[in-house]
Order: structure tokens, then C-alpha cells, then sequence
């Protein structure tokens, strides 16, 4: 391999792409892809107009990301702003999950759940309806203009924009009610920015399922390149038995050959594998990056294995491991216990269980103070030390709840809230509204005679008069400080 | 014909002939620029001409041309103050003809007195007072509870609108203090039994070989008329109290010196004529609000 003639300049470093014309197919992997697709698509563009009853104050739409008032809904969890890091765990948790389906049985997402497949399938199915099957579908591309071929390019491209329109217009309707939305964009009445971000969706819909298509999996995403650094020997994936198929002889060439006592594959090197490829690549070239594993190879293959009478699964999920043992003589045997999917699952349980822990124990109201800077302390006449604080006080509730303000952590000390009144017992009593939040401006005092370092710690407390929850929070008291 | 050049060389794995240039060995695909691009490029250049006959684009020597329409972005700031005022109208109509106290038991129209306060404070009085209204020597801090002329609401009013020692006005607050020193009124050393005397009043210590006695009769003769014979002070006359733990000027020997020998004659802008009355109400609540209200 040392010769001069392996010279790195005679590798052509640009390979122009090559239109792929993936040919219909039908099988198990097929029926499932199908109705994979018609869940994933139900589930996406009816969500919206499910209701959830959260009573009177707040909105009754299952999932919503409501950005004016910056909440989200998903059923019986509401989510505040700064409680983001749920979506942060939930992308851990996701990416787990990725890793264990990829350990188990290959790129199982990339084949059957990613939107760019969900999507490029449904633009296949238009595509075939109006220009044929792949072989129509290459004469027509090649054949000169007509008005044949017009009408059917202009059919397909007008259903796919309409298609890529309903897709951003489904997207719009999780940020607002869903009925009213429809309603509005129906009498072109919309936010403006309903239309904006139907018309950006429209336009990545088209462009990435209907022109760009394998290409976004090829040199877009980022997973192929992960995957290939996570997978093993004994993950399951799409794979060309080699030890079966090899080598590859025409049916006629292979009794022949078997009459002689030479070795014959099962491969007949008819190619439908090829042809039906969404990415167009070639499965017997092995394990590669452009393969989204969606398992339509198999179908094709069985349809001609079953023809030519020979045992189906030429092509299979199975591992390379097995292919190997086979070669060798040996059993094959299939692991899906290993290190790797007992720490995937064992993370995934940890991440999960720490979430779901999380958000049943969660506060339903909070706290947080702010001490005021200009000034730090004031002096009042009797020699008295007082702090302000912005105090917000968060009401997670759909109810109107009642907030009594204590401070602790110094002797003599007293709260007041400037513009609210007190209590009987001196404790100022914040009304915080349904579902939001309302920040009072706080004066805590120390008497004259107490001694005070230059900053020293204290505790504001605030205690539902009705349902009794307790939320307090730690901030500093400042004071002249020991001054001779 | 170029004349360097017989025949463009072809890159082999392009098919796309070079620019012709070479950099050690390195060669310039010549791709066309895309044909969209080129319209892009194009059109930008045509719309640029238009842009130049319908908007002010061109600087001229002393001037710039206008265009046709006329537009000019200062015509959008003054439709966009008079849309803020009018805006500000609709939500502060409330505080029209509600006084400062039912300013501050509503508490839509306080949030509203709180946020156009904090504004109108942040830009007419924090240059003085500080932005929390801290204030610092000779300006007074206005989050404590020592007033001088009074931390009601209507006093606080009173004082925004007419100011102190605004020459002019009828109703601005003043209080004259004498110079004692300066004008000979009092000698040094009865200038110092009287500094003695208002620390003794607060509580102070004093200096060993001070003279007391003198101070009090001193005080009595000159200062209680105002301060009261008790240094307790009156907020009708603008004068401080001498015994607290607040002091606007300062209370060391020092200080009081140069306060009883000079005099200390503060001075605040008279804000009616500046504000309008909203604002001086919101100003008024606001200022009620930072902690020292009465």
C-alpha cells in the first residue's frame, strides 16, 4: 500500500449529489413505518385541541406554551420560566434515551420517529401519487419539457407547500388556544407572528422534506456522527449478512456453481435493496454513516428471497458479532444485557426518578428577596437600624392566596411592607392574585441598642393564612457596623 | 482573448475551468457567481436609486436631499412621545383628581403613582439626593423618619411644588439661621460652648474643658426660639431636631462650628412650575413611600 500511487490528490475531495428516487415497497417494516407515521402526524397536529380542565383562571389547552404570560402547560404540570431546568432534564433524559435505543436496536429514531423521516415519507407518498413510481419518476425527470410533465411537477410542489402550511400552522397553534387561533388565522385576523412563523415552518418543511430530503441526514445532523462513535459489535442494526450473501451470483450462475461444489451467496445482486433506499446508498457495502436504518431494505429483500424460494432476512437487524460467529462456525448469540444498556437504563432511571421526585414535591409558592442598595441601611432618629427589600412573592395556585410576612434573626427585629396593611398581630399580609406573582417593597427595622456587625444574616418568611405553606428566604441586614 | 492564456485550464475533478491564477501549486475554480445571486445583486443596486429619489440619502455641503415624501425620523419620535402621552393619560386619568392620600389607598393607582415616581425621581431629584433617595451631606436622606419641614404627605407636597429658599415664590419653604460667627454675633469661644452644648443635648460626649453653663444660657438666648430650649426643633420654622441620631451636616466639633459660625442655608428648586401636577403627585407618594412617611 506504500507505492506512489496513492497520492491524496487523485481523491476527488467534491462528489456532486445525486438525486435519489426511492422505489415503493411493502412489508412489516414498511406497515409499521406507516403507522408510526400516521400516529406521530395525528398526535401532532390534533394535540392542540385537547382540553384540560385547570379551573377558571387559567387556559384549558393540554399542551401550551403560553410565551405572553410565560407559563407552559402540559397537562396537569404547569411550568414557570424559571423553572426551565425540567426541559433541560427532559433533553437529558431524551438523550439517554437515544443512547439506550441505540445500544438495543441501532438508529431506531433516525428510521422510524425523526420528523425529517416522518416528513420525507409523506412528501414520498405526494410525490409518487402525482409522478409514479421510481422508475417513472427518473424517465420523467429526464424526458424533455411537456406539458405532462408541468402539470405534474406544479401538482406536486402545490400539494407539498400545502402540506408544509399545515405543518407551521399546527406548530403555531401550541403557542396560543388552539380554536380561537384556527379561527383567527381562518378570517385572517392572526397575530402577525402567527403568520411569520407559519411561513418559516412552511419554508423548512418544503425545503428539508421535499428538496434537501437524505441530504439533511447526511451532512445536517449531527447524530449519524454520534451514533457512529456510540454504537458496538453487539448493537443490533440494519445489516447485510455477508456470510450468507457473498459471494453474489444470478440464480442460474448459482446452481451451477453448486453443481460444481463451488461456493454460491444468496445474493442475486438484483439491486432492490438499492432501489429502494430513501438515502440511496448500497446496505452490502456494510455499517455506514449515510444509513438511517429504516429497515425498508429488508422488506425488499424478503419480497425477492421469497420469489427465488430461499430463506428471507438476507438482509436483518443483527449484530456484527453474529455475522462473524457465523463465518466461524459458531451460534449466534444476542446480548442485550450489557454494561452499556444497564448504565443507559440505569441513568435514564436516575434522571427520570430524580425529575419526577422533583415535580411532585415542588413548591406550589416562592420567595425570593432583594436587598435594596441605595441606601444599604438608613439611621432613623431614635437610633433605630432599618433595610429595604424587594420581596416577590410567587402564587403557583389558580386561587387568590393570603401571604403573611415574619422576618427572623435579630432581637427586636419587625417587618412592615410599604402599602399594605397589617394584621391584628403586626405580620403584614401580602394578597398575591391567582397564578402570578406581586412584589412589595419591604422595611425591616432594628431597634437602637442591639449589636450589629456591618452585614449579618436574616430570615423573611412567608406563610399562607389558608392552606399554611411556607416559604422563606435568607439575605443580609447591613448596618454601620461597629464605628467608634 | 486574453493573450497569457492559450486556453483556460480545466480543473480534473470539476470540470470547471480556473481563474488562471496559481499560488504554489494552489488554483482558483472560476465558478460563476449563482444567477439568483446576480438578480439579488442587481436589484439591490435598482432599489438603491429608488430609495435615493424617495428617502433623504445624499449629503450635500450644508444639507441633505429629502426626497420626495418628505420622511424624517424625527417626525416618528414626536408621533411616538405624543402616542406615550397619550397612553400615560389613559392609565394615569385616575390620578387627575385623586389626592395623594387616595393616590396611596388604591392600590392600582399606587402601583401607577410608584413606577411614574421612581421615573420623575430618577430624573429630576437623584442628582441630589441619590437614586434611592439616600442623600449625602447637606442634602437630606429621604428613606429615614427625620423631616424638617414635615414627612406628611401634604407637607412633602408642599415642599416639592414651592421648594426652599426659592427667591420669588410666596410659599417656598424658609428658615433663617444667622450666621453667628461671621456677622459677630458670637465669639469663638462662645461659638465652642455651644457646639459643646447641642452635643451634650445629643447625648454626646464633650470636651473636657468645656464650658457648659455658658453653652446653655448661650443656647437659650440665641438658638431655642427655634431649636426649642430642649434642641428638640420645629418642623414649622424648618428647624432641626438637635437630639437625634440623624444630622443632615454632621455632628462632630468640627461640623457644628462651622454650622453655628457660617450658618447652613440648603436650597431645593421650587418643582410646580417644572412637573406637572401628576407628577408631582406620583413624586409626593413616591417619596412618602421610600420608609419615612408620616
Amino acid at each position: 500500500m506504500s507505492t506512489a500511487e496513492t497520492d491524496t490528490d487523485d481523491i476527488p475531495l467534491f462528489a456532486a449529489s445525486r438525486k435519489v428516487y426511492p422505489q415503493s415497497v411493502s412489508g412489516p417494516f414498511r406497515r409499521a413505518k406507516w403507522f408510526i407515521l400516521l400516529s406521530c402526524l395525528g398526535i401532532y397536529y390534533l394535540l392542540p385541541f385537547l382540553r384540560w380542565d385547570r379551573g377558571p383562571h387559567l387556559p384549558d389547552q393540554a399542551v401550551l406554551a403560553d410565551i405572553a404570560n410565560g407559563r407552559f402547560y402540559f397537562f396537569f404540570i404547569e411550568i414557570w420560566p424559571q423553572e426551565v431546568y425540567y426541559f433541560t432534564g427532559l433533553l437529558i433524559l431524551a438523550a439517554f434515551i437515544l443512547f439506550l435505543m441505540n445500544a438495543l436496536a441501532g438508529r431506531v429514531w433516525c428510521g422510524y420517529l425523526c420528523p425529517q423521516t416522518v416528513w420525507t415519507d409523506l412528501f414520498l407518498v405526494v410525490e409518487r401519487f402525482f409522478e409514479g413510481d421510481r422508475r417513472e419518476r427518473m424517465r420523467l425527470d429526464k424526458a424533455p419539457s411537456s406539458l405532462d410533465k408541468l402539470w405534474r411537477k406544479v401538482a406536486k410542489h402545490a400539494v407539498w407547500i400545502v402540506i408544509a402550511w399545515w405543518t407551521g400552522g399546527a406548530w403555531v397553534l401550541y403557542f396560543a388556544d388552539a380554536p380561537t387561533l384556527v379561527r383567527q388565522l381562518a378570517t385572517f385576523t392572526a397575530p402577525v407572528s402567527a403568520y411569520v412563523w407559519i411561513v418559516i415552518l412552511t419554508f423548512t418543511t418544503y425545503s428539508l422534506a421535499g428538496i434537501m430530503r437524505e441530504q439533511v441526514c447526511k451532512f445536517m445532523c449531527p447524530w449519524p456522527r454520534i451514533q457512529a462513535a456510540l454504537t458496538d459489535d453487539e448493537a443490533l442494526n440494519v445489516t447485510y449478512r455477508y456470510d450468507r450473501g457473498e459471494p453474489r451470483v444470478s440464480v442460474k450462475q448459482g446452481l451451477k456453481l453448486k453443481v460444481q461444489g463451488a461456493p454460491a451467496g444468496d445474493c442475486i445482486d438484483c439491486h432492490q435493496c438499492v432501489a429502494v433506499c430513501p438515502v440511496g446508498i448500497d446496505i452490502r457495502d456494510g455499517s455506514q454513516l449515510d444509513c438511517i436504518q429504516c429497515g425498508l431494505c429488508i422488506d425488499a429483500c424478503d419480497a425477492v428471497m421469497a420469489k427465488v424460494e430461499r430463506p428471507t432476512r438476507l438482509i436483518a437487524y443483527d449484530t456484527e458479532t453474529n455475522v462473524k460467529r457465523r463465518m466461524e462456525g459458531l451460534k449466534a448469540i444476542y446480548r442485550p444485557f450489557r454494561a452499556r444498556t444497564a448504565i443507559y437504563a440505569a441513568l435514564i432511571v436516575v434522571v427520570g426518578g430524580a425529575m419526577l421526585w422533583q415535580l411532585a414535591t415542588r413548591r406550589t409558592a416562592d420567595i425570593s428577596v432583594l436587598h435594596e442598595r441605595a441606601p444599604l441601611f438608613v439611621t432613623l432618629s431614635d437610633g433605630s437600624i432599618r433595610n429595604a427589600y424587594a420581596v416577590r412573592l410567587l402564587n403557583k395556585r389558580p386561587e387568590i392566596r393570603p401571604f403573611a410576612l415574619t422576618v427572623d434573626g435579630l432581637p427586636g427585629i419587625r417587618i412592615e411592607a410599604v402599602g399594605v396593611a397589617p394584621t391584628a398581630d403586626v405580620r403584614p399580609v401580602v394578597i398575591v392574585d391567582p397564578d402570578s406573582s406581586r412584589e412589595v417593597r419591604v422595611l425591616v427595622t432594628v431597634p437602637a441598642g442591639v449589636p450589629l456587625e456591618a452585614s449579618q444574616a436574616i430570615t423573611i418568611t412567608a406563610s399562607d393564612l389558608f392552606a399554611g405553606e411556607t416559604v422563606r428566604a435568607t439575605d443580609h441586614f447591613m448596618a454601620p457596623g461597629a464605628k467608634p | 482573448m486574453d493573450q497569457r492564456h492559450d486556453a483556460p485550464h480545466i480543473d480534473p475533478h470539476t470540470g470547471i475551468a480556473t481563474t488562471g491564477h496559481e499560488w504554489d501549486g494552489i488554483r482558483e475554480l472560476n465558478t460563476p457567481l449563482p444567477r439568483w445571486w446576480l438578480g439579488i445583486f442587481y436589484a439591490s443596486i435598482l432599489w438603491s436609486i429608488g430609495y435615493w429619489v424617495v428617502y433623504p440619502a445624499w449629503p450635500l455641503l450644508t444639507d441633505t436631499t429629502k426626497g420626495v415624501i418628505g420622511y424624517a425620523s424625527r417626525a416618528d419620535i414626536s408621533a411616538d412621545m405624543a402616542q406615550l402621552k397619550a397612553q400615560r393619560a389613559v392609565q394615569a386619568a385616575g390620578m387627575t383628581d385623586a389626592t395623594p392620600a387616595q393616590i396611596k389607598a388604591d392600590s392600582t393607582l399606587f402601583q401607577i403613582a410608584m413606577a411614574q415616581g421612581k421615573a420623575a425621581f430618577g430624573d429630576n431629584c437623584a442628582a441630589c439626593h441619590g437614586v434611592g433617595g439616600a442623600g449625602a451631606k447637606g442634602y437630606p436622606n429621604l428613606n429615614d423618619d427625620d423631616w424638617l419641614w414635615g414627612g406628611s404627605l401634604d407637607a412633602i407636597m408642599q415642599t416639592l411644588r414651592h421648594g426652599i429658599r426659592v427667591a420669588g415664590n410666596d410659599e417656598t419653604r424658609v428658615s433663617q439661621m444667622p450666621a453667628f460667627g461671621r456677622d459677630g454675633m458670637l465669639k469663638r469661644d462662645e461659638i465652642n460652648a455651644v457646639a459643646n452644648h447641642v452635643r451634650e443635648l445629643a447625648g454626646l460626649s464633650t470636651e473636657p474643658k468645656a464650658k457648659l453653663a455658658l453653652g446653655r444660657k448661650l443656647f437659650a438666648d440665641n438658638c431655642a426660639a427655634c431649636h426649642g430650649e430642649a434642641g428638640k426643633g420645629n418642623q414649622e420654622m424648618g428647624a432641626p431636631n438637635l437630639t437625634d441620631a440623624i444630622s443632615l451636616y454632621g455632628m462632630d466639633m468640627a461640623s457644628l462650628t462651622e454650622t453655628i459660625t457660617n450658618s447652613r442655608n440648603g436650597v431645593m428648586p421650587a418643582w410646580g412650575g417644572r412637573l406637572d401636577a401628576t407628577t408631582l403627585k406620583a413624586l409626593t407618594v413616591y417619596v412618602h413611600s421610600l420608609g419615612g412617611g408620616q
